[in-house]
C-alpha cells in the first residue's frame, strides 16, 4: 500500500530504504544512523535480556518451560561450537556464539513487521524516516564481522604468538623461502579482507533483497484491486519464505564468526 | 548504503552484548545444564547399585529358603522317626503287661483248678467210702482203710 504522499514509486522505496541519520560533525563518515543503532541495542536488550531473566534463575532441578526453551537454544549453539571449535569454548567463543545468534536473529526477525503500518506507527511518533530491520543495513553487520574480524586478529596472535603469527602471514600458504612471501602476504591480505567482506554482505544482502521485495510488493498493492489481490498472496508466501532466510541467516552469520574464531586459533 | 560511524558503534553494542552473555547468561546457564546432566548420571548409578544389591538381595534370599527348607525336612524325619520309636516302645511295654497279665491269670487258673481238684479227690473218695460203707453194709474201719483210701483219693 503506498502512501498518496509519495508522488513516483521512487519516492516510496527511497523513502522505506533510507535511514534516520545524524550528522556528528561535518565529515561524511561522521554520520549516525539513529534508527539502526537505536533498533540494535533495543533489540539486543531485549533478546539478551530476557534469556538473562531466565539464566539469572536457572535451576539444575526440573526447568520450567522458559528455561527449557532457553537451554534448548543453548545447547543448540554449545553443541554446534563444539563440533568446530577445539579448546575452551565456555569462556568466550561459546557466549559470543550465543550472543552472535540472538542479536542477528532478532534483528533480522523485524522484516516481519510490515513496513508501510510501521511507517504510520513511527511517523505518529515523529519519526519519518525510520528502517526498523537493523541487520538491512550494512554499517550493522559491517560493524559485526569487523568485531568478528578483530577477535579473529586477537585469537590468532594469542594462540600463535606476534611471531608466530606474523610468520604465517608471510610463510603460509606456499612456503617459508623469501622470495614466496610478497605471494603468501597477498593471498593472506585477500583473505583478510575478504572475511568481513563476505561476511557482512551476505547478511546485508539477503535483508536488504527481502526488504526490497517487501516494498515491491507493497508498490503492486498500489495498482489496484488485482495487484492488492496477488500482492497479498505472493507478500504472504514470501514472508513465509523469509522465515527460513532470517533463521538460515543468522545460523550462518554464527556459524562463520565460530569458524572463523576457530580458524584463527588452529592456523592453517 | 554508506559506510560511515555508525559501524563503530554498532561493534561497540555488539561487544557489550558479548561481554554481558559472557559473564551474566553463559555460566548459570552452563553450571545448570552440568550440574543437572551430573545429577541424572549419579541417579543412574545410583538406581544400577540398587538394581544389583536386589540381586544380592533375591540371591541371599533363595540361599536361606533352601537352608530352613532342608531344615524343616530335617525336623519332620526326626520327628517321624521318633514318634516310630515311641508306637515301638509303647507297643513292647503293651505286649509285655499282656504277657505279665496272662501268666498270671494262667497261673491263678491252675491254682483252681488244683484246689477244685483237691476238693473233688476229697470228696470223691468220702463218696466212695459212703458208696463201699452202703454197698457193704458193714462198717468199715475207717483208720484200717485210710491209708488205702488216702492212696486211692491220690490216685484219682
Amino acid at each position: 500500500m503506498a502512501d498518496s504522499a509519495y508522488n513516483t514509486p521512487a519516492d516510496y522505496i527511497g523513502h522505506h530504504l533510507s535511514n534516520n541519520t545524524y550528522a556528528l560533525s561535518d565529515h561524511d563518515l561522521m554520520i549516525l544512523h539513529i534508527d539502526s543503532v537505536v533498533m540494535a541495542i533495543l533489540i539486543g536488550i531485549l533478546s539478551i535480556g530476557l534469556i538473562w531473566l531466565v539464566a539469572r534463575k536457572a535451576t539444575s532441578s526440573v526447568p520450567t518451560k522458559t528455561q527449557a526453551f532457553v537451554e534448548l537454544i543453548f545447547s543448540f549453539i554449545d553443541s554446534q561450537v563444539s563440533a568446530i571449535f577445539h579448546g575452551n569454548r565456555h569462556t568466550f567463543v561459546a557466549p559470543a556464539a550465543l550472543t552472535v545468534f540472538l542479536w542477528v536473529l532478532m534483528m533480522n526477525a523485524m522484516d516481519f513487521l510490515p513496513i508501510d503500518i510501521m511507517s504510520k506507527f513511527y511517523g505518529f511518533l515523529g519519526l519519518h524516516e525510520w528502517k526498523h530491520v537493523p541487520t538491512s543495513d550494512v554499517n550493522t553487520t559491517f560493524g559485526l564481522a569487523l568485531g568478528v574480524w578483530f577477535l579473529m586478529i586477537f585469537f590468532g596472535i594469542k594462540a600463535k604468538g606476534l611471531g608466530g603469527w606474523l610468520h604465517e602471514f608471510f610463510c603460509e600458504p606456499f612456503g617459508s623461502k623469501i622470495w614466496v612471501w610478497p605471494a603468501n602476504f597477498l593471498f593472506n591480505l585477500i583473505e583478510y579482507v575478504s572475511k568481513p567482506l563476505s561476511h557482512s554482505l551476505r547478511l546485508f544482502g539477503n535483508m536488504y533483497a527481502g526488504e526490497v521485495i517487501f516494498l515491491l510488493l507493497g508498490l503492486w498493492a498500489a495498482t489496484g484491486v488485482s495487484g492488492i489481490f496477488f500482492s497479498s498472496i505472493l507478500g504472504a508466501g514470501w514472508a513465509i519464505f523469509h522465515i527460513l532466510i532470517v533463521v538460515l541467516q543468522a545460523y550462518i552469520f554464527m556459524m562463520l564468526t565460530v569458524v572463523y574464531l576457530a580458524m584463527a586459533q588452529e592456523g592453517h | 548504503m554508506n559506510l560511515n560511524f555508525t559501524l563503530i558503534a554498532q561493534a561497540i553494542a555488539f561487544a557489550i552484548l558479548i561481554w554481558f552473555t559472557i559473564k551474566f547468561v553463559w555460566p548459570p546457564l552452563l553450571n545448570a545444564i552440568e550440574k543437572r546432566q551430573k545429577e541424572i548420571a549419579d541417579g543412574l548409578a545410583a538406581a544400577q547399585e540398587g538394581k544389583l544389591s536386589l540381586e544380592v538381595a533375591a540371591k541371599k534370599n533363595a540361599e536361606s529358603l533352601n537352608e530352613v527348607k532342608q531344615k524343616g525336612a530335617e525336623i519332620v524325619s526326626q520327628a517321624e522317626k521318633r514318634a516310630s520309636e515311641i508306637v515301638e516302645s509303647a507297643k513292647k511295654v503293651a505286649k509285655e503287661e499282656g504277657d505279665r497279665i496272662i501268666t498270671s491269670a494262667k497261673s491263678e487258673i491252675d491254682q483252681e483248678i488244683n484246689r477244685a481238684k483237691e476238693d473233688l479227690r476229697t470228696q470223691v473218695s468220702t463218696l466212695a467210702i459212703a458208696g463201699a460203707e452202703k454197698i457193704l453194709s458193714k462198717e468199715i474201719d475207717k483208720k484200717a482203710h485210710a491209708d488205702m483210701l488216702s492212696k486211692l483219693a491220690k490216685e484219682l
